[in-house]
This record gives C-alpha cells, structure tokens and sequence, in this order.
C-alpha cells in the first residue's frame, strides 16, 4: 500500500483532512509528551538522586494525564488590566508555530505533509513565528516580570535565528537543495570516500555547524544556558508568569513539542533522518524504497529524535544560565563567526570536489 | 553612622541624577521593579525596590520589616531557658549557632563555665549547624543561577547532618538543647562514629559541587568581578563572616576572641579571599564547610569525658548586670546584649544578627549592575530572613 496514493487520490478530500489533522496531532503531541516524561519527569529525577513521580501508573508513566487533568480542572484567571485579546492569543500563536514547522517534516519514503521544495527556508522562517506569541504574552499580561521576559526573549530569539540559518546554509551547500526530503536522499544515498556502507551523514562534514545548530537550538527553545526569558529565580518564569490552567498547558506543551519538533529536524539535517543507508537494502533513488519504511522510518527519525534531545535536556538539568549581555555576545562574537567560516569552507570544498 | 547616611544619600542623589540624564538622552522611562516580598531569589519575605532602566539598576534599595516577630521584645517577657527556644527561630538553618552565644552571655553573667566536655559538644553541635546552613547555600546558589540539579544534592547531604543533630538532640531544626552550666543531655551511643562517615560524605558533597558549579565556565563569567566589595567598603558597613573574609579582611571570632568554646583546641585555617566579588564570597563559603568537617573531625579525637552539666540552681535567676557575647555563626557575626536585673528573665536583649547588616550594603552594590547581577549579588551575601528581621 502506497501512502501517497493513500494521501492523493483514491480517498475523498475530507478523510484526507482528516488524515492529515490527525497525523498533525499524533507528530506534535506524541513527542512532547514522551520528553516531558522521559526527561522532565524521569531523567531529571535520577540526575537529581531522586524517583520522579511513581504513583500514577508504573513507574508514574500516567503522571502526564494526571498532569493535563489537573490544568485542565483550573480556573480561567487573567489579569485585571491585561490585555485580554492578545492574552488569550498568545498561547495559540506559539502553538501554532510548532504545527506549522512539522508541517515540513518527512517520516518517511511517503509519510510526509507536503513535499515542500524550499522546506529548509520555510522551517526556519516559520519557528520565528513564536517570538510573536511570547512577545505580546509578555505585553499584555500587564506585569513587569512579564514584560522583561518578553523583550528578553524577543532579543535572544533574534539573535540565535541568524546562527541557526548561517549553520543550516553549510548542509544546504552540501546537498545542494533545501527540500528536506532530498536531504535525507542526499545523506543516505550518499558515500564518504566511495564508502557507501553508512551513507553520508552531514554530521560528519558539518560538524561545527552541527554544534552551532544545537546550540542555537538551546537557545531558540530557552533552554538553561539560555532561559533568561523563563528564569524562575529572577523574573518568576518571564512571560508565563501570569498564565495558568488551560493556557500555560498550552505554552508547556508548545515547549516540548517545538523541542521535539527541532530535534527531528536536526537529525534530519545532520543525522540521515528517517532512513538508513541505502546501500543495506540495495535502494538507489527515493522510488525504490520499500513500503515498509513508511512505517518503520518514523520510528528512526523518533530514535534520533530523543537522542538529541537526550543532549539537550542534559546540558538544561546541569548548567547555570548566561546573563543576557554574555548570551548576545556569544551569538554574535562567537557563533555567527564560526558559521560563516564553516560556510566559506564548505563552499571552498564543494566546488574543489 | 553619619558615614553611610551621607554614603545612602549620595547614592540616591546620584541614582536621581543618572534617572535624569537617562530620560534626556535616550528618551526613555525609568521601571520601578518591585523584587518581592514574595520573589524566589528572596527565600523570604524581602522586598527590593529598583528602579531599572531597561535592565540596568539605577538605584535599588532593599525593604525588610515584612517578617518582623518582635524576639527582642519577647526576651523581656520569659525565662532564660524559654529564651534558648526562641532565638533558635533567628537563623533557621543553622539553629543551634544561634543559641550558643546567648547562652554564653547568661553564664558570663552568671559566673558559670560549662564543663568541658560540654564545651566539646557544643563545639561539634555548632560546627554541625553551620555544615547545615552552608550546605543548603551552596545548593542554593545553583538554583539562584539557573542550574536546578545542585540544590538536590545540597538537600540530600543535609539530610545526613540533620540526622547527626536529630540524634544528639531530638530537634532536626529547633535543638533547643543548649543550657545555662552545660547541655540538656550527653551524645548518644555511635554518635561519633556516625559523624566521621558523614563528614566524609560532606567533603565529597564538597568535591562534587566544585566541579560541578564552581568549575563551570558559566557560573564563573556570572559571579566573577560582580558585586565587588572592596576592604574599607565592607568594613564600613559592618559586615561579617564569609562576606568580610571574601573581602581580603582576616577576621574570624572563632580564632580570634576567648570564648569557653572548644575552638583553642583544634587547629584550622581561616580562609580568605582577596577579590571581594560574588565568587569570592561563595568560595570562601565552600572551602569553610570543607574546614568545619576537619574542625569537627578533630574535635570527635579529643572529646574529654566527664560531666556535661556545670553546677546551676534548678530555678534560674542571673544576677544584675550587663554582658556582650557574640560568636562567628554560619552567617556572620552574631551577638546578644543581655541587660539583667536580677530576675528569672533578662531585662533587655538586643540582638546583633549578622544578616542585617550585610544585607545594609545592597543600595551600595546593586547600583549599575544588571537585573540578573541582583540575584547573583544577593545570593552571594547569603542572607536568611529570619536572620534580617528577627
């Protein structure tokens, strides 16, 4: 069975919608929820000498419908002189910029949203989209802590999307197209020094823009080292302070899925994504993969996923956070820098090659 | 005194002039931020008002009164040994320290020297508490910056301490066990080898935070060269303990003044820092929980035997006069000034808590530093609220 065609022509356009809402949720959720359990609750606990929760489910696994449950029964609060339009937007707008970077996602040989020609451009263009949210959250939630958690994160996020697109523009080079699907191809039909038995994972070569890449992820997702916006100890969690109930579960869950979301672009990038090396099974172009890999290469890019997240969270459970004045002179001293000689270099290579 | 009212008021003239010239020049509004009574990095109920312009402080000036329970006041209406209770209330983390000095200031009165196995224990009980206190801060001092996993460890080795005080005197946090002429009871039976273990563990809990935070590129970039209080700066404020200390002053009442205290007996450094920064002060606060355990290690080695109990009448009247005592407590400097009239409770006590006048240098030291520097710069002069407000 052909998920394409499953996709294309053969079944009505509303079970396609349908299709595609439901596959949108399950590739946004699924994910948040297995970091928040998997790190949040259990690894940090065990790096901390502690349990986690244990009590709801083995080993506390139903502790995130506990969780959901109890945000859900809580009151509606806003504050008095907030803003109350864009108050209850700001929630929806961060989300929302985590639905539309999955969008260009591949799972799979076929399990994708859209084949989208500049996806690479279109990802990194649309997760600045939650800079907006969080900024007017921390407007219009009329409080001080708030605002300074906003202008904060409007300032960080700015300045780690230029890292983060100077380190992507050296992959870009190498494959030579910004379809993310053809990333994956490029990677995994590809051979290093006619060795073809691993492919031709980008991790290798681009290996300082792998570095700056995550760690301009750590940034984009206000991860300690760089949670000024959040900083529970200074401003009282930043732009959320004022949030609760329905619409901090909302942000919560916008944290972790865009996590998630940008870990799975970063294996694709970096680590070969949802396929192996085609050289195992004998495949030469994208048409004469196997069917099953439409099941089992979600399930590869999800390993990649939480191993890169894994590094992620460790580095948030362990360091102290920058100041905002460091945080804006490593982007710009240092990162954007680095990235742009990795850029001439691989310039450099790819036409001497 | 006059000194720092000039010192205050030219810092305010100065943060009103800097207000001013900001708004000419840049157009801007100055923020008057509001740092609690209820704020995380306050551990408390302080209140900080700083007036911002944008991040920067222009002026910021700390608040407190908002846990005031009026324990000078209190002394006048009990009995000596009621009191013990009550000032173990003041430092919350290190309880026993701060009955110690009290203690000392009713037996001076009263022409009484506990025995000096007593004076052993009290000694080690003391010690302990400030392992206890400094612990937490240490942990603590992660959490302030942004690092959650250290605070855990910090909580899991007090535990251990906790558990040593639970065992001698039946108070995890309130021993209350100190009395006039000596103690409420003697060590029980494995105390001793039970404390050599964990402060064992402690020296390694003291490892483990210097590579973990210490040694970090990120904790030093944040405390180094923030909040710098020079010498005469901190000397005029009057500060005391690791703070001063961290300021190059070689100033230690543990070694410094005769006390019935078992401290002439053991040998120990005093540490001291030249650089009077943030990290300077949480250094010295490491490496001094590092020469407690060696200090009470020592101590366990020369515990004398005998009774614990001086001679006292049951009922307890000191006779008329005044006296000053004051020891080096996990915060600070602490004192009590017992006023007695020859009844059962003492006339009038006033209490020298060293967190007050630390935290007296903030107007100083938070002007021009960044909103982040202000929880770096707080967390650093480590202060306990019970200790600010009494």
């Amino acid at each position: 069975m052909n998920l394409a065609a499953l996709l294309s022509a053969d079944l009505p356009y509303w079970v396609q919608s349908l299709l595609r809402v439901v596959g949108g949720l399950v590739a946004v959720l699924l994910p948040a929820g297995t970091i928040v359990y998997l790190f949040l609750f259990k690894m940090m606990s065990f790096m901390q000498s502690r349990l986690g929760p244990m009590e709801a489910g083995p080993q506390g696994s139903m502790q995130l419908f506990a969780e959901v449950g109890k945000w859900l029964q809580k009151e509606d609060i806003y504050p008095a002189r907030a803003d109350k339009f864009i108050f209850k937007l700001a929630p929806l707008i961060v989300l929302a910029s985590t639905f539309l970077l999955v969008v260009v996602v591949p799972f799979g040989p076929d399990a994708l949203f859209t084949d989208f020609e500049t996806g690479v451009f279109y990802a990194l263009a649309v997760s600045s989209v939650s800079v907006l949210g969080i900024l007017i959250a921390g407007w219009s939630s009329a409080n001080k802590y708030s605002l300074l958690g906003g202008l904060r994160a409007a300032g960080q996020l700015i300045a780690y999307e230029l890292p983060m697109v100077l380190a992507v523009v050296g992959v870009v080079i190498q494959a030579g197209t910004m379809n993310l699907q053809q990333i994956v191809v490029a990677q995994n039909g590809g051979s290093m020094f006619g060795f073809s038995s691993l492919g031709n994972p980008y991790v290798i070569t681009q290996f300082v823009g792998f570095i700056v890449f995550m760690i301009a992820v750590q940034a984009e997702l206000t991860q300690t080292p760089f949670d000024m916006p959040i900083a529970e100890s200074e401003l009282v969690s930043g732009y959320m302070t004022e949030y609760s109930g329905f619409r901090f579960l909302i942000f919560f869950i916008g944290e972790f899925a865009t996590a998630g979301v940008f870990s799975m672009i970063a294996s694709i990038l970096f680590l070969g994504g949802w396929a192996v090396p085609f050289s195992w099974f004998g495949w030469t172009t994208i048409d004469s993969i196997d069917n099953w890999m439409n099941i089992v290469g979600p399930l590869i890019l999800f390993t990649k996923m939480i191993v890169i997240v894994f590094f992620i969270m460790w580095i948030r459970f362990s360091y102290p956070r920058f100041r905002e004045d460091q945080l804006q002179k490593f982007a710009w001293k240092v990162l954007i820098p680095v990235s742009l000689a990795n850029i001439m270099v691989t310039a450099i290579l790819k036409v001497a090659f | 005194m006059s000194l720092l009212g000039d010192r205050q008021q030219l810092a305010y003239i100065a943060a009103q002039a800097a207000d001013a010239r900001v708004n000419v020049e840049l157009e801007t509004e100055g923020m008057t931020l509001n740092i609690g009574p209820q704020h995380p990095a306050t551990h408390g109920t302080l209140r900080i008002i700083a007036r911002l312009d944008g991040e920067q402080v222009l002026w910021a000036d700390p608040s407190c009164g908002y846990m005031h329970r009026g324990y000078e006041k209190l002394t006048e209406v009990r009995s000596y040994p009621q009191v013990t209770a009550l000032v173990n209330r003041i430092d919350w983390l290190g309880s026993f320290a701060n009955e110690v000095p009290f203690i000392l200031a009713a037996e001076k009165l009263m022409g009484v020297e506990a025995p000096s196995r007593a004076q052993h224990i009290r000694t080690i009980l003391f010690e302990l508490s400030r392992i206890a206190n400094v612990t937490l801060f240490l942990g603590d001092l992660g959490v302030q910056l942004g690092a959650v996993t250290p605070v855990f460890f910090a909580f899991r080795d007090r535990e251990y301490v906790l558990n040593l005080i639970e065992g001698a005197t039946g108070g995890r946090f309130h021993p209350n066990f100190d009395r006039i002429g000596g103690l409420k009871d003697d060590l029980p039976a494995g105390f001793i080898d039970e404390t050599r273990i964990v402060m064992k563990k402690l020296r390694g809990f003291c490892d483990q935070i210097e590579d973990l935070l210490f040694g970090n590129e990120i904790f030093q970039s944040r405390t180094r060269g923030i909040g710098v209080i020079p010498k005469d700066v901190a000397l005029q404020y009057g500060m005391s303990g690791a703070n001063l200390r961290a300021s190059g002053v070689d100033w230690d009442l543990r070694r410094d003044q005769k006390l019935p205290l078992a401290y002439d007996k053991v040998d120990f450094k005093v540490i001291t820092h030249p650089d009077g920064d943030s990290f300077a002060r949480c250094w010295v606060r490491l490496q001094e929980v590092r020469e407690s355990t060696r200090i009470v290690d020592q101590l366990l080695d020369t515990i004398p035997t005998g009774p614990i109990m001086a001679k006292v009448p049951k009922i307890i009247k000191v006779p008329e006069g005044e006296a000053w005592v004051s020891t080096e407590n996990p915060l600070g400097e602490m004192g009590y000034y017992v006023v007695s009239q020859g009844d059962m409770g003492p006339f009038r006590v006033k209490i020298r808590s060293a967190s007050f006048n630390n935290i007296s240098i903030t107007p100083w030291l938070l002007k021009g530093v960044y909103v982040p520097d202000i929880i770096t710069i707080l967390a650093s002069l480590y202060f306990i609220l019970g200790d600010i407000d009494r």
